[in-house]
């Protein structure tokens, strides 16, 4: 099923009084945030029971354009929030949206522990491999060899893979996808969202304007077909093609279990409390 | 623990000490979410909420960090719960960016420092009063912050209740300083019944319309709050904001943003203000003191009367906003102030500010771990009489 087929539109989610939006031209971000919206345009969400929260950079900055409860807090510390506000009204289908830099360098603390946790919240991070609000510097996710303005002569840390790291640390759900499938990226984050426990989905971004431009990438159709090309989908995961694919960075649901859902394992102990004070 | 005070049915007399006297006050007050991190000398608020907020549906959580768990309990606060976190020193430290936020956002909360030397990891066990101006000027940018020394175990209890009830009303974050002395400190407390307590509510926006905006304030500079579900549907962002709650530059809409944020403790100065006045009618000696050392003063300041030498003390409770005008109209008749502190001189940098030309201000400071005795308070009162 085709975007175009669907009976979703996007503007009934989006306070377009705000507009011009302050993406920059090519920006994947946009298209991160129609899937979005799309997956609970899907799964028909009440507006007034979305919570967005999000933390500081370009991610960040996408959640006042959403026509619902959205939070723009701290850098690094939406998940923080998130996890008060998840507890305190569970009735709210809480959202988190944050960026590479946000949620793995400045809030890296903060991920691995709402993923051990597992809390039913789902957080979308954007990669797009760079700070870009602040200009272009280097970031936990930046590949090898790239140049931003804190690498001038490439970047020669070591690339963090955030989906291994959420799985590692026991997220519920964990996804990843690239704009250009939109559909399935949309699917992807519909599947999350429907997790009960914390969903962690990545979506590989491209920072045309800064990011692109210094690494001269190309425009932002040349950056998402590189992508492409560089991904491997769940769907390949049995086949014998690898001498064929150039990279290996997976695509689709890479990991799903049933562990318990920290609110409800929560419940369950207040219960187990009170009984053992009647009992006493 | 399964002592009788788990029971909140009845009130009753209880021997505890500061740190569990926050956390009853706390749950009366009305605090259902906790969130914190173990630090000493703080870590036994912690532990009480967990045992008792899971009796009464409130939440605890231990999170990974300080910076988490004031996070979290704003993320609490914006949901509509009544929330705190505690910490000590270094922890506070680490609360000065989401109390910012808190600040500038308008979100109600309370947020326990129980004082230990520094700086850095300093003197984890040992009691002072370093955080003072930390207290009002640790998170960036001018903001307004309310913070209330309380110097005794039952005071603890009363002032945790009425610092839920200012933060609830004024949305502005509201600290309680106090030391690892008082913390640790017994004293008998009566836990009130909830219905023996005054208890305010933050004001919920109710009316939804196409013009509502959520940060416009009335007469009264408070803007009412928006519960998430209920309909609204608005931005809460930390950045500086207009009316309707969308990041501006406009340097009108700025300006009358901050000079809301900032002028509403003056405007509500009245529920602010709270001091204690000992013996200050024809005090020529005056003491200026806060928290644990307060006690000390007191002492001092009775045993200076028996000699009798014309000392009086002034005590804020509230010291920030600093109770400048209460100060002002006493030190008319005053010829000294001393201002004893646990720490290097602090709140006198504001007693200088307020003092009359005729006044001299002098400093007893302790930095070396220990409280300050009634004794070399006494000392200080009888060499300044001597010299006259």
């Amino acid at each position: 099923m085709s975007d175009v087929d669907s009976q979703f539109n996007i503007r009934d989610y989006l306070r377009e009084h705000l507009f011009p939006h302050f993406l920059c031209p090519g920006c994947g971000h946009g298209i991160a945030l129609r899937a979005l919206l799309w997956a609970i345009d899907e799964l028909k969400i009440p507006k007034d029971k979305l919570a967005f929260v999000s933390g500081i950079g370009c991610s960040g900055r996408l959640g006042a354009y959403i026509d619902a409860n959205t939070f723009h807090v701290t850098h690094g510390r939406p998940l923080a929030y998130a996890t008060g506000l998840k507890l305190a009204r569970p009735d709210l289908e809480v959202i988190v949206i944050t960026g590479d830099g946000d949620c793995l360098a400045i809030g890296g603390n903060h991920l691995i522990h709402a993923c051990r946790r597992n809390l039913n919240i789902t957080c979308m991070m954007l990669n797009n491999e760079v700070y870009g609000m602040t200009g272009g510097q280097v970031s936990p996710t930046t590949s090898n060899d790239r140049f931003t303005t804190t690498t001038p002569n490439g970047n020669y840390e070591p690339t963090f893979d955030a989906c291994a790291l959420a799985q590692a640390a026991g997220a519920g759900f964990v996804g990843r996808e690239i704009t250009l499938q939109t559909p399935a990226l949309k699917n992807v984050l519909k599947e999350g969202l429907v997790h009960s426990g914390f969903s962690f989905v990545e979506v590989m971004s491209d920072c045309t304007e800064v990011f692109g431009r210094k690494n001269e990438l190309g425009d932002s159709a040349e950056m998402v077909l590189t992508q492409k090309s560089s991904v491997r989908p769940d769907v390949y995961d049995n086949q014998v093609d690898q001498p064929f694919r150039p990279n290996f960075l997976k695509t689709g649901v890479m990991a799903r279990n049933n562990r318990p859902e920290y609110a409800a394992a929560y419940r369950q102990h207040i219960l187990t409390m009170r009984e053992g004070k009647n009992n006493g | 623990m399964a002592t009788p005070m788990s029971k909140l049915s009845e009130p009753r007399l209880v021997n505890i000490d500061g740190n569990h006297a926050c956390a009853m006050g706390a749950i009366a007050a009305g605090c259902r979410f906790y969130a914190g991190y173990p630090i000493t000398p703080s870590s036994e608020i912690a532990e009480r909420m967990s045992l008792e907020l899971p009796k009464i549906d409130g939440i605890f959580i231990q999170m990974e960090d300080e910076i988490a768990s004031m996070g979290a309990i704003l993320g609490a606060s914006m949901g509509g719960l009544k929330v705190m976190t505690a910490t000590s020193g270094p922890g506070f430290s680490l609360k000065q960016e989401n109390l910012g936020y808190a600040a500038g956002a308008e979100i109600p909360c309370v947020i326990v420092n129980v004082m230990r030397g520094g700086p850095s990891t300093g003197l984890p066990t040992r009691p002072a009063q370093g955080d003072i101006m930390q207290a009002r000027w640790g998170t960036h940018g001018d903001h307004p912050i309310i913070v209330i020394t309380p110097a005794s175990v039952p005071e603890i209890y009363e002032q945790t209740i009425r610092a839920f009830n200012l933060s609830e009303t004024l949305r502005v974050p509201v600290i309680l300083l106090y030391d690892e002395a008082i913390g640790h400190l017994r004293e008998t407390v009566e836990l009130k019944e909830s219905a023996e307590i005054e208890l305010h509510n933050r004001k919920w926006a109710a009316e939804i319309s196409a013009e509502f905006q959520p940060y416009a304030a009335g007469e009264d500079k408070i803007p009412e709050m928006v519960r998430p579900g209920d309909g609204f549907r608005t931005h809460t962002t930390g950045l500086t904001h207009a009316p309707d709650g969308f990041p501006t530059q406009d340097p009108t809409l700025v300006n009358e943003y901050m000079q809301r944020l900032l002028g509403k403790l003056q405007h509500h100065n009245a529920l602010v203000e709270s001091f204690e006045s000992i013996s200050t009618e024809d005090a020529e000696i005056l003491v200026v003191s806060y928290g644990i050392t307060s006690r000390a003063a007191r002492r001092a300041v009775k045993l200076a009367r028996n000699e009798g030498i014309k000392a009086g003390m002034f005590r804020p409770i509230t010291v920030w906003p600093f109770p400048a005008e209460p100060l002002k109209a006493i030190v008319g008749s005053v010829k000294n102030l001393l201002v004893p502190e646990m720490n290097a001189g602090q709140i006198i940098q504001e007693i200088e500010r307020y003092r009359p030309a005729h006044c001299r201000v002098e400093g007893l400071n302790r930095i070396d771990g220990e409280t300050i005795t009634p004794e070399q308070i006494l000392d200080r009162i009888k060499e300044l009489a001597s010299n006259e």
